[in-house]
């Protein structure tokens, strides 16, 4: 199989190198863009995910707000350590300036406009600035306070699952520390700063981490298939890509969001052979498909994902034809949650375009996402390692121990 | 043994790689981990971080170490080498022994004796002596020195290998010396793993090895220890020739010479100082060693077989480890012994269930009454042992919880009435008490697996008491324990796994339960009490009818329930929405082991798609492994199933014991394979089957010894 897809990549390279491939130009349907609302907790308003907003505005549809980001992507391994640097001077600066009224939802926000940070990462952040900027006088209240920080960033929006996991995790990891038993509060204050820096480090460097892991995956002449606008994903990709692996990638249009078409251009803009499908014909494309790359929302006690809708039902056909699902997924996405099947979880809704009015009477399902039990996933590429869905739970439980 | 040791080399460094590896890498290091490793260990700077790291080619050694056995054995993993790496991965994992690396200091108070046990205890017999050189992580440079120096003498003495050749210009720094010395050793090991083949004497070399490193280390302090150990060394090897577990029991008299040196060492702490004199003749000596017990390889061949046994327990502590075989009561020498010593008369059953001939059967009926009868004649069992006994022989105490809970209530009346007679320690006749108590207990009914968690838990907190304690102050620990064993793991438990499940009844479910189990009442009757609108389908089965009892309370309550036999499981399976069991244990494989009949609803909702919950405390989780229900089951009277109480008209097995073709199977429990059950749910949240054994391993250590 890889043999004959082998020769098609050198075949596609060749006949590039002939016809210099033209620069996609995808419509800017701004019609598409959910409205972008001031409103910094849009979900109360129609009941619409948040989570899904956040992602929509940073990767939905491509615009030209959208390329310029697109332009800072490329170039972000340079913005990363400008970012760490960030963290430190936002501590000083932005903490005095805003004086009495810190608000983590307003650090959220700012930390959230970053079009390369997690929603996690951003609330790692919110919250490590949270104690730097605390002015109690005690532990016990340092802790109280947190809580309640954390608490008002996890309702922000209750459907966005590593939002509420990274909130927990940061909880656990900083707080989880033999710094409270010390006697000197601005030590042990000291302490969980620097604690809370080094877990946001953590954070920033996940997917760097996972795409060095996931790369070596990535044989010459396989053919991947992706599912969904995954950024670390595409950083694995880009990783292979660069260490001039020769591969092509199949991606799914990813309706309603159109997430394939922006990750195939961006695939395209490296010089890999990108050939884009409809949602509906991955089991027809499956047998020629070596592995199937898909990133994740949360991650579960279970060790199976939450991932955009679709995800589910390129899993079972993989399993059905032997072919090896990798997740790609950073472990503050691991959830203490457990579902037992599809419905067993909070529904993230989100709007659906169909182009044409619906007829009456008709329902639409409008929930983003499902859950991909363990069973069909091979290997999942994390920042603690390659992991097996079943040490997912092993992780968990020695965090919450 | 290659076969084994390959994929692991060639897999574990790729995971660990994690911190270490650069973009420009290459992933060249995939085959030869040492490379990767050495440089890691150069650019630590700091003398800890280079102890940790150093710990890493261990990982190799370890291996090489383990493949000595006949089963590989894992080890411990709160000691894992892959852990001390996870410490040292700057990105890694959030688990707690990462703080350790930082500047706590209670963290690090702690660790430190913990490798120092690692060296003396766990490790021994395993790896060689380098591991008590490693097992200081930061105490003496001097001790470092000797290390190195030791490990260039053997480098010079050995017919160096291409391994040692290659790391040793590499590292030039003293705290590196530390790593080629390991590293030579463990390639000076592994390469005379190759040359001889009987296990004893590799054992033996391995002993005299660290006896010898131990004695190097003694050197400066007692030079008659090391002449001593030195006498040793090489007389285990000539004692081999002429038997075989002579030579067996003197690696262990080694092992447990070697670990009180090492363990007086460690007490010292940094103080003794191995001069490097002293490290070299031991460790010619050592290779004179070695070169004989080359030379004797050829005859020792045939003891290998004989010998497979005897080698693999050779340190206490790793006896302890394996559990008691189990009675098999179809060896009829035990069974002789065993009724000898019994208090109850039992009569075996007459025909005898052909597979099940290992399991106890007996006649049931005729031990209750003459087990009343000879209440005051048995003056060694306390009284409330005695009718808990009784209760469990004629079935008044069923169900995992209740038996485990009246158990630990009658040694706690026990233990109440307990003082220690003239002349004897309260530790050792205490223990023994309880002992004589638990085999009483098990001739009116095998224990189950929670029972004798509980009894181990007990046993565990008798032993470790302090000394110097006086009666009536260890007795009141003791009873505090108890109360807090039951306090905490069954009724804070059940209430806490309640709440999780709770939040898995959804309005308009069906759920399905069998049997009866105390868990699922509660978490029925909790749901039910929130408000929540879901019906319950009851299905029971011959001949313990538990469901009706269940049923009852249900419906008193007001939930709607169906009630069904097992017969019709097929026909209820399409409706129910979620099937949610109790177990009677559950074993590291994730299979569980619950009353018989589990098994068959567990398949058909795993047919029909229908997820399974399995709802049990954590102090019921065993480390054994089970793959059927034959080996382990209990087997109830034959009578109940043959016959149907109050139908004259179906009873045509009336006396079925006459006819010596008829075996009558009345199965207590039976083994459902983990891929049938989605969940788990205990005290410590929802997980899957998979993760049985980290709980054993997590939550185990610090209760029981599991």
């Amino acid at each position: 199989m890889w043999r004959r897809s082998a020769s098609f990549v050198l075949e596609k390279r060749q006949l590039a190198q002939a016809y210099p491939p033209h620069q996609q130009i995808l419509l800017s349907s701004d019609d598409m863009e959910p409205n972008n609302l001031p409103n910094p907790n849009p979900n109360t308003d129609h009941g619409i995910s948040a989570y899904y907003q956040t992602r929509a505005e940073h990767h939905a549809v491509v615009t030209s707000d959208w390329l310029a980001q697109a332009q800072a992507a490329v170039t972000r391994n340079a913005a990363m350590p400008e970012v760490l640097a960030k963290i430190a001077a936002t501590g000083g600066s932005r903490a005095a300036g805003s004086g009495k009224a810190f608000s983590v939802i307003d650090e959220f926000n700012y930390w959230r406009k970053k079009p390369d940070l997690a929603e996690a990462v951003a609330a790692i952040m919110a919250l490590a600035a949270f104690i730097r900027s605390s002015e109690a006088a005690t532990m016990m209240e340092l802790e109280i306070e947190l809580k309640k920080a954390s608490d008002t960033l996890k309702s922000w929006d209750t459907t966005s699952i590593s939002l509420s996991a990274g909130c927990d995790l940061f909880m656990r990891y900083v707080t989880r520390t033999s710094a409270l038993e010390y006697e000197d509060f601005n030590a042990a204050k000291l302490r969980l700063i620097e604690r809370g820096e080094k877990f946001g480090e953590i954070s920033l460097k996940a997917r760097r981490t996972i795409a060095m892991l996931g790369q070596d995956f990535v044989f010459d002449g396989s053919t991947i298939l992706v599912h969904g606008y995954s950024r670390v994903v595409l950083e694995v990709l880009k990783l292979a890509a660069s260490n001039r692996k020769m591969f092509r990638v199949l991606c799914t249009e990813g309706r309603p969001d159109r997430t394939g078409l922006r990750f195939s251009n961006e695939l395209a803009q490296l010089g890999v052979p990108v050939k884009l499908l409809i949602d509906s014909a991955v089991a027809y494309t499956m047998d020629e498909v070596d592995m199937v790359f898909v990133g994740a929302d949360g991650v579960v006690e279970s060790g199976g994902i939450i991932n955009m809708m679709g995800t589910y039902q390129i899993a079972l056909v993989a399993h059905c034809m032997n072919k090896p699902v990798y997740v790609a997924a950073e472990s503050y996405k691991f959830a203490r949650l457990y579902p037992l099947d599809q419905k067993d979880l909070a529904p993230a809704i989100r709007p659906i375009e169909f182009g044409v009015p619906i007829p009456s009477g008709v329902e639409v399902e409008r929930n983003a996402r499902d859950y991909t039990p363990p069973q069909y996933l091979t290997l999942l590429f994390t920042d603690l390692g390659v992991l097996t869905p079943s040490v997912v739970s092993d992780e968990l439980i020695q965090l919450y121990l | 043994m290659d076969l084994r040791r390959l994929p692991r080399t060639v897999i574990d460094p790729k995971v660990r790689q994690v911190g270490f590896f650069t973009s420009g890498d290459p992933p060249s290091a995939r085959f030869n981990s040492n490379p990767a490793d050495t440089t890691a260990a150069t650019a630590a700077t700091s003398a800890t971080a280079a102890a940790i790291s150093s710990s890493s080619p261990n990982s190799d050694i370890n291996l090489a170490g383990n493949s000595l056995s006949p089963v590989m054995i894992p080890p411990l993993r709160r000691m894992s080498p892959r852990r001390c790496d996870d410490m040292q991965m700057p990105i890694g994992s959030y688990n707690p022994s990462e703080s350790v690396l930082g500047t706590s200091p209670s963290r690090r108070g702690i660790n430190g004796p913990d490798f120092s046990e690692v060296a003396t205890s766990a490790w021994l017999g395993i790896s060689g002596s380098m591991k008590a050189a490693a097992s200081f992580p930061g105490s003496s440079g001097e001790m470092m020195m000797a290390g190195k120096n030791g490990g260039n003498a053997l480098v010079k003495n050995m017919d160096s290998t291409a391994l040692a050749v290659k790391t040793l210009p590499g590292v030039t720094e003293k705290d590196g010396g530390t790593l080629t010395d390991m590293k030579n050793d463990g390639a000076g090991t592994v390469r005379h793993q190759k040359q001889t083949t009987t296990r004893a004497e590799r054992r033996a070399i391995q002993e005299a090895q660290r006896a010898s490193k131990a004695a190097a280390m003694m050197d400066e302090k007692d030079g008659g220890t090391l002449t001593d150990i030195k006498n040793e060394g090489a007389g285990t090897v000539r004692h081999q020739k002429q038997t075989t577990t002579k030579a067996e029991r003197r690696a262990i008299q080694e092992a447990q010479r070697a670990s009180k040196a090492v363990a007086m060492m460690d007490g010292k702490g940094g103080k003794s100082i191995a001069s490097t004199g002293g490290g070299a003749p031991s460790i010619s000596n050592q290779e004179k060693v070695l070169k004989q017990s080359q030379k004797k390889d050829g005859p020792q061949d045939t003891g290998a077989a004989s010998e497979k046994k005897v080698s693999r327990n050779p340190d206490k502590d790793r006896k302890k480890d394996i559990p008691q075989p189990r009675m098999q009561f179809d060896d009829k020498n035990r069974v002789e012994k065993a009724k000898r010593r019994a208090v109850v008369n039992q009569f075996e059953a007459r025909n005898r269930v052909e597979l099940f001939r290992h399991l106890p059967q007996y006649e049931h009926g005729p031990q209750l009454p003459y087990l009343e009868s000879k209440f005051f004649h048995l003056d060694h069992i306390h009284p409330s042992v005695y009718k808990v006994g009784l209760q469990y022989l004629s079935g008044t105490i069923t169900g995992g919880n209740a038996r485990c809970q009246e158990m630990l209530l009658a040694f706690r009346e026990a233990i109440i009435d307990y003082s220690t007679p003239p002349e004897k320690v309260l530790v050792r006749d205490l223990t023994s008490k309880i002992g004589s108590y638990v085999s009483f207990l098990i001739e009116c009914r095998p224990l189950s697996v929670s029972m004798g968690n509980a009894i181990r838990f007990l046993k565990n907190r008798v032993a470790k008491l302090h000394r110097n304690l006086s009666e009536s102050e260890a007795k009141s620990r003791l009873i505090s324990d108890v109360d807090r064993f039951i306090n905490e793991k069954i009724i804070v438990a059940d209430q806490i796994i309640v709440q999780h499940a709770v939040t898995k009844i959804r309005d308009g479910d069906v759920l399905l339960i069998y049997g009866y189990s105390t868990v699922v009442e509660m978490i029925l009757l909790h749901a039910h009490e929130q408000g929540k609108q879901f019906r319950v389908v009851v299905v029971d089965s011959r001949p313990k009818l538990e469901g009706k009892i269940l049923l009852r309370k249900l419906v008193m309550k007001g939930l709607s329930c169906t009630y069904t036999h097992i017969n019709a499981i097929s026909y209820v399976m399409h409706e129910v929405k979620c099937v949610v069991l109790g177990a009677s244990a559950i074993l590291s494989n994730g299979t569980v082991f619950s009353r018989v009949g589990t098994a068959c609803i567990a398949m058909v909702a795993h047919a029909f798609r229908v997820p399974v919950l399995i709802c049990c405390e954590a102090y019921k989780f065993h480390e054994r492994v089970q793959l059927d229900s034959i080996c382990s089951n209990e087997l109830g009277n034959p009578d109940v199933i043959s016959n149907v109480p109050g139908k004259e008209d179906v009873n045509h097995l009336a006396n079925w014991a006459d006819h010596k073709n008829l075996q009558l199977l009345n199965l207590f429990y039976d083994a459902t394979p983990s891929d049938y059950v989605s969940m788990i749910v205990t005290e410590h949240g929802m997980v899957p089957p998979t993760s049985v054994p980290v709980i054993v391993r997590e939550y185990g250590k610090d209760q029981f010894i599991f």
